[in-house]
């Protein structure tokens, strides 16, 4: 045992701040990292989703929608993105629902740590599998034929754009994750809501030829936005108001999911 | 009351290490804590005896902030488990019933996480990581996955992972329910050990043994309540003490035996005729010799010499045998003495 008494007050100031919360999600992002390389398997989805997807989708959709291939690979390739990484980030809740019920969580609980700290941790380190399902998406749009006409520089900022609002929207399937019996209701529960979310939306088609109220429906959507927002930096570089519609969005939904997860998950036992 | 140091070092205020009144917790009809009252001295090594499903965990998750109690209070060296939580959380430390560190990472990793998260340097993670496992012995394992590590070296690491900030109150949670006997006494020495440094700890067990090797007071926990509390040898002279059991080479002398051995250790005993034994309560030890060399004097052979400790069950059956929900909290002086060994 170390020889130095226990001295019971000492050193003990530690205070609650936001730079303690941003430490401390940095160290728990850490941790979620070396699980990552741990167990590389849980990487399946996001390698193989957008390979898979970004061919079915513009081959059997290509000619049917912008006439071929080529046309339509500036408009599939950012609702695809959009969509893997998005379906992605439910993996997030799921798997951390398996993650609090190890015993380790508890020990987090116990500690002197900011309490969003294993939340947000978890959340960062996710960003991750949404790199790499961008990067993939992206890459295998070139190979098919897509050049965005805005460069890579906005490219760039179109991919960091998904990530960051995956990280958002992964917190409502966190809060799923912390409030769900079992990690396979959290699945079920965030596939309903994503499904009509991700389809509803002009992310494969133009919306011209839905019913009118589905045409409203879609207007409203973020998940539009979003897509939107990616397609106008992609093809032709600009910023509009779908840009700052999405990062308003975004904003929104940690504001209000950030705090219920937390809450919900301090009250969990 | 904010200033921690003041209260945790100041011998005066901070004697109380643990002090529950009065805690509750329901688990739907289920009382599963029902009014435990705790208190701890500082520096001490404090016992919860108690079968599964008593509310030993329950209770412990309520003093280490984990659970909110649905009833009563409780202070850790004099900060509220409830209002001033992040405080005491800097106080404890908790090594629970299940291992709980990280499976998916090695020992080393699990380690500087919980260093990190305590706020040391990158730095000075590494090192107090290695200086633990080397005091644990577990250096050899420090870059295996979890996975392939024993239950002993788990709770080993668990205990590690709990000290890294050298807490003044550790709760050990079962510390040694599943190890082998040598594993045991490991982790006991390792306790014996951290008290000697400062700390004051809080362990529940199941096993009378090892609350009589290690604790300095023990509570006795049953359907949520504290039937008994005390010393370790209050609780022992309330169960009664050690019993011989003698068996007789012949039937036939077996009255005379049961005189010699009334007579030579001055109480009564009980006989089964048919097995030719004799049960009698002992006090001391050294007695023995004495009716030993009594026996041989009058030429009665033994067949069988036994000795019987009082195990949990007999504590179980003398403290809340004779009704829990009548008593509260019965003091071992008070409780009838000689139930358990007169059988």
């Amino acid at each position: 045992m170390n020889s130095n008494t226990i001295n019971p007050g000492h050193a003990r100031q530690q205070k609650k701040s936001f730079a303690q919360a941003i430490r401390n999600s940095l160290t728990m992002a850490y941790r979620g990292l070396l699980k990552i390389r741990r167990t590389p398997e849980q990487l399946f989805d996001v390698t193989l989703q957008p390979i898979v997807f970004t061919l079915m989708f513009a081959y059997i959709f290509g000619g049917a929608i912008s006439g071929n291939v080529e046309n339509y690979l500036p408009v599939i390739i950012p609702g695809i993105l959009v969509q893997t990484v998005i379906t992605s980030s439910i993996v997030t809740g799921v798997q951390l629902r398996e993650d609090m019920d190890k015993g380790v969580f508890d020990r987090f609980k116990s500690l002197p740590i900011a309490r969003i700290a294993p939340l947000a941790g978890a959340l960062l380190a996710d960003t991750i599998r949404y790199t790499i399902a961008t990067v993939l998406t992206f890459t295998m749009g070139y190979i098919l034929g897509y050049r965005p006409e805005a460069g890579i520089g906005y490219v760039a900022i179109a991919a960091v754009l998904v990530i960051a609002c995956a990280w958002a929207i992964s917190w409502i399937f966190a809060f799923f994750g912390v409030i769900a019996r079992t990690a396979s209701s959290v699945q079920g529960i965030s596939m309903i809501i994503l499904f009509p979310l991700t389809f509803v939306s002009n992310a494969f088609v133009p919306v011209d030829t839905m019913p009118g109220w589905l045409q409203w429906f879609s207007g409203i959507n973020p998940v539009s936005h979003l897509v939107t927002a990616v397609r106008n930096l992609t093809n032709t570089g600009t910023a509009g108001t779908d840009l700052i519609i999405t990062l308003i969005g975004a904003a929104v939904i940690v504001a209000i999911f950030a705090p219920l997860t937390v809450r919900a998950y301090m009250r969990r036992t | 009351m904010t200033n921690i140091s003041k209260s945790g070092t100041s011998k005066g205020s901070g004697e109380w290490a643990v002090e529950a009144h009065g805690l509750v917790k329901i688990f739907g009809s289920h009382r599963a804590v029902d009014g435990v009252d705790l208190q701890v001295k500082a520096g001490t090594i404090y016992g919860v005896l108690g079968p599964n499903g008593a509310g030993k965990t329950t209770t412990i998750r309520m003093l280490a902030t984990l659970l909110g109690a649905d009833a009563g209070s409780a202070k850790i060296f004099g900060h509220d488990v409830n209002k001033e939580a992040h405080v005491v959380r800097q106080l404890i430390g908790v090594t629970g019933q299940y291992a709980s560190v990280d499976e998916s990472l090695s020992a080393t990793e699990n380690l500087v996480i919980f260093s990190r998260l305590l706020g040391l340097g990158r730095v000075e993670a590494k090192r107090k990581a290695a200086e633990l496992l080397e005091e644990f012995g577990l250096t050899e394992a420090a870059k295996r996955p979890l996975k392939n590590f024993s239950g002993g070296m788990r709770r080993r690491l668990d205990l590690a992972a709990s000290l890294i900030a050298q807490p003044p109150l550790i709760f050990l949670d079962e510390p040694t329910t599943g190890l082998d006997p040598r594993t045991r006494a490991q982790m006991w020495d390792t306790i014996r050990r951290l008290v000697k440094t400062g700390s004051t700890v809080l362990l529940t067990t199941q096993y009378l043994d090892e609350a009589d090797q290690l604790a300095d007071r023990i509570a006795v926990i049953d359907h949520g309540r504290v039937v008994a509390e005390g010393t370790v040898d209050e609780l022992k002279a309330s169960v009664g003490n050690t019993s011989l059991q003698l068996k007789i080479q012949h039937p036939k002398a077996m009255e005379d035996a049961r005189k010699i051995v009334e007579q030579v250790l001055k109480t009564k005993s009980a006989v089964s005729a048919e097995s030719a034994k004799i049960t009698v309560p002992l006090a001391s030890a050294d007695r023995v010799t004495d009716l030993l060399t009594a026996l041989r004097a009058n030429g009665i052979g033994l067949a069988e010499i036994n000795m019987q400790k009082p195990t949990l069950d007999e504590v179980f059956l003398n403290i809340t045998g004779h009704g829990v929900k009548e008593s509260k909290s019965t003091a071992f002086s008070q409780s009838e003495p000689s139930k358990g060994a007169a059988i």
